[in-house]
């Protein structure tokens, strides 16, 4: 049952305590993973992403500097690979065609071969960066092209399949009105889609376009937001604006084509840490330090849409981009089919709750804003709704 | 002459008001009972027409006149009203229901999602192992440094002596215009486990800012109410060099848990009830009254306390996550009173 029920879940977080969460926003439910029963710091989940195979897997990147595999079908956890090199959590990780790809705060990004077994084998690429990366994030149209940024420590974007050196290195703007370098900090990167064009978000409250394409180094566009670091960013579906988080709390849609302020988001107390938009539906999911996550709709209305509390200190978050978003159509089939079948599969029911009532004792609920669980137990003998 | 003239003209205008209302009745009542009415008490139960209110009179002495009455009457009946409910409660006399409980904001308070629930694991995981877990597993025992903005005045001087002989091993330290971002090295350096800088402003301490040291959070408070001991009346004779025991009440979310243990993180673990002194952090609806107290227990059930140390609220603006870095440090909670504000029945702490 939670197995079933792990598939359908919209929204994956990762904790500061080790523990992956399943956000199931249709029915309102929240439920814990960990791969070894207990949450354990030493494995805060420090960056997610989606594995092979659509979206029933996901690599998570652990501090202690495991990357786990995790099935979205079965609910569990099903192998881990140590990726030593380095220090520092993990600050990108992507896949690309049975390679593995993990950059770590020291600058070290590795490409690792990405095998079923659990044997940790030498990378197959590796890549010095730069010290001291914030970010490192994977083009979606071009898997083997990534982008690494971090505190002084310039855009870079590297062709994996390439040579050693970085394809694109960006340039620092030209020195302030006082005549002073201005300080480099990107903290997020991300590729727009239809072009070359990159977009950072530096600690600095700046927001950066730059674009390979054209000749100049320097960035293309630069708006400021805030008076705060800008932690995270997102794009948003239409693929003109970016929305940015900082660690105060603010949320803001940013226009790219002028670099105006289009609007903000209200309602998260603390430091953003992790912002994904649905590529279709206006929904924006955020998580942050103050251990909520919501999800706001970005445009008519703007405003929340839901607000879950999950109890500890929220990494990252993965968005399910699926476009079903209410449709279960598994769920409702199993009532239909229970008073077809005989006493014999009513055994087979019984076995199955025993099994689920097992695996129950790993999972917890949230309260407050959460209803409990509907679940229609299957006792033998009984008629459904 | 004008006093007199006002102290008339008030019972001239009781009158006044009667023979206005007579003169309402008439006009307004028009045909209707105006006969017997004509003469020297108009009975107080007007015949207006339906759908008048007093705020449709334009003539502001007048309308002044029938609202003032009108509240008379309304003040009347709610006194009668109360006589007949005590009356009716003393002629049930044991039988009588229970007296109703007042609406109070705390007894409506909108119920927060993230209050703790003690059997929560999760919670407690994320507790035992968070930047206090040191200090509550015993392994490092505290040691404050108290210190003030830049140039204080007498006030704030005294409340920092006065604070340290209410927390154990703190010392009270001249600001000298040092940057907090240096001090912190120096004093992660001296072992110091706290940091607590009060800062002052129009020669009254305003805000006091309380910083975790290794690697800890750092909480922003503003400060009201400060009474130094020499304000306090009734105070007992200054405290003694016993470590006090620490009351912490009210404290029910997570962030009420986290700020809780952030002030129990202040005092040693060994509370020494000889000395029979207890500082009391008491949250009620969102602001935090510290107060400093020896008790005495004259029976079984009854107990006389003193106040004596200094005295103060405050009230949590911000909780940033590393040690003080205003500007890139990284907020786990911020109050927007704007966004958090809306709602009078809303607490956070």
């Amino acid at each position: 049952m939670a197995a079933a029920a792990a598939r359908w879940n919209h929204v994956w977080v990762g904790t500061e305590t080790g523990i992956l969460k399943g956000v199931n926003l249709q029915r309102k439910q929240a439920a814990n993973f960990t791969a070894g029963g207990q949450p354990r710091r030493e494995e805060a989940v420090s960056a997610l992403c989606w594995g092979t195979g659509g979206e029933t897997q996901i690599l998570v990147g652990c501090a202690d500097r495991t990357v786990k595999h995790f099935s979205t079908e079965d609910g569990i956890f099903q192998g881990q690979r140590h990726c030593p090199g380095g220090e520092g959590i993990f600050r990108g990780l992507a896949q690309t065609d049975g390679t593995l790809i993990t950059c770590v705060d020291s600058g070290i990004l590795r490409v690792w071969r990405d095998n079923d077994k659990n044997t940790s084998s030498d990378p197959l690429l590796e890549l010095r960066v730069g010290p001291g990366v914030c970010r490192m994030r994977q083009d979606p149209a071009h898997p083997h092209v990534v982008a690494t940024g971090g505190k002084e420590n310039a855009l870079k974007m590297w062709d994996l399949q390439g040579s050693e050196e970085p394809v694109f290195r960006a340039k620092n703007v030209r020195n302030d009105w006082l005549d002073l370098r201005v300080p480099i900090w990107d903290q997020d990167i991300q590729f727009l889609p239809g072009s070359q064009k990159l977009v950072t978000c530096t600690g600095y409250h700046q927001v950066r376009v730059y674009d390979p394409a054209s000749p100049q180094r320097r960035p293309v566009l630069e708006t400021t937001y805030g008076e705060y670091p800008l932690t995270a960013m997102t794009l948003t579906p239409g693929g003109n604006s970016v929305i940015v988080g900082n660690t105060h709390g603010q949320l803001a849609e940013i226009d790219l084509r002028q670099g105006r302020l289009l609007g903000c988001l209200k309602g998260l107390a603390g430091s953003v840490r992790g912002l994904q938009c649905h590529p279709s539906k206006p929904l924006l999911a955020s998580c942050g330090l103050d251990r909520v996550l919501r999800i706001h709709r970005i445009q008519n209305p703007r405003g929340l849409e839901h607000k879950v509390y999950l109890k500890s200190q929220l990494n990252c978050l993965l968005l399910s981009g699926r476009d079903n978003w209410e449709d279960e159509p598994q769920e409702p089939q199993e009532p239909n089919k229970v008073p077809l079948e005989d006493t014999e599969t009513d055994e087979l029911w019984a076995s199955l709750e025993a099994a689920a009532k097992r695996k129950l004792s790993d999972l917890e609920q949230t309260q407050g804003a959460l209803q409990t669980r509907r679940r229609k137990k299957k006792r033998p003998g009984s008629t459904s709704p | 002459m004008a006093k007199a003239g006002r102290k008339s003209s008030s019972s001239w205008k009781k009158s006044l008001k009667r023979k206005a209302a007579a003169e309402e009745i008439q006009e307004a009542a028009g045909a209707g009972d105006g006969a017997t009415e004509s003469g020297v008490q108009p009975p107080k139960a007007a015949a207006f027409p339906p759908g008048f209110s007093i705020s449709e009179i334009k003539n502001k002495q007048r309308r002044h006149l029938m609202f003032t009455r009108w509240k008379q009457q309304q003040r009347k009946e709610k006194l009668a009203a109360k006589k007949k409910l005590k009356k009716e409660r003393e002629a049930l006399g044991d039988k009588a229901p229970p007296k109703p409980v007042p609406k109070t904001i705390d007894n409506q308070r909108v119920y927060d999602e993230t209050t703790v629930d003690p059997n929560d694991e999760e919670v407690a995981y994320d507790e035992s192992t968070d930047e206090f877990a040191s200090y509550f597993n015993k392994q490092t025992s505290p040691k404050i440094l108290i210190t003030t903005s830049d140039r204080p005045h007498g006030r704030t001087v005294r409340l920092c002596e006065q604070l340290s002989t209410v927390i154990p091993n703190s010392h009270v330290y001249y600001r000298r215009g040092l940057a907090l971002k240096k001090i912190i090295p120096q004093c992660i350096a001296r072992e110091f486990t706290d940091l607590i800088v009060i800062n002052e402003d129009r020669k009254t301490p305003n805000g006091l800012i309380l910083s975790h040291l290794p690697n800890g959070p750092t909480a922003h408070f503003k400060m009201s109410s400060v009474r130094l001991r020499k304000e306090i009346k009734r105070r007992g004779k200054d405290p003694t060099e016993h470590i006090p025991e620490i009351i912490l009440n009210n404290f029910t979310t997570r962030l009420g848990h986290s700020i809780g243990r952030m002030f129990a993180s202040l005092f040693p673990h060994n509370p020494q009830f000889i000395g029979r002194q207890v500082a009391t952090f008491h949250n009620q609806r969102d602001y935090i009254f510290f107060r400093f107290h020896r008790y005495i227990f004259r029976s079984e059930k009854k107990v006389g306390i003193q106040e004596l140390g200094p005295r103060f609220t405050i009230k949590l603006r911000s909780l940033q996550k590393g040690t003080f870095d205003s500007k890139y440090g990284e907020y786990e909670w911020v109050h927007k009173p704007r966004e958090m504000d809306t709602s009078r029945r809303k607490f956070h702490l």
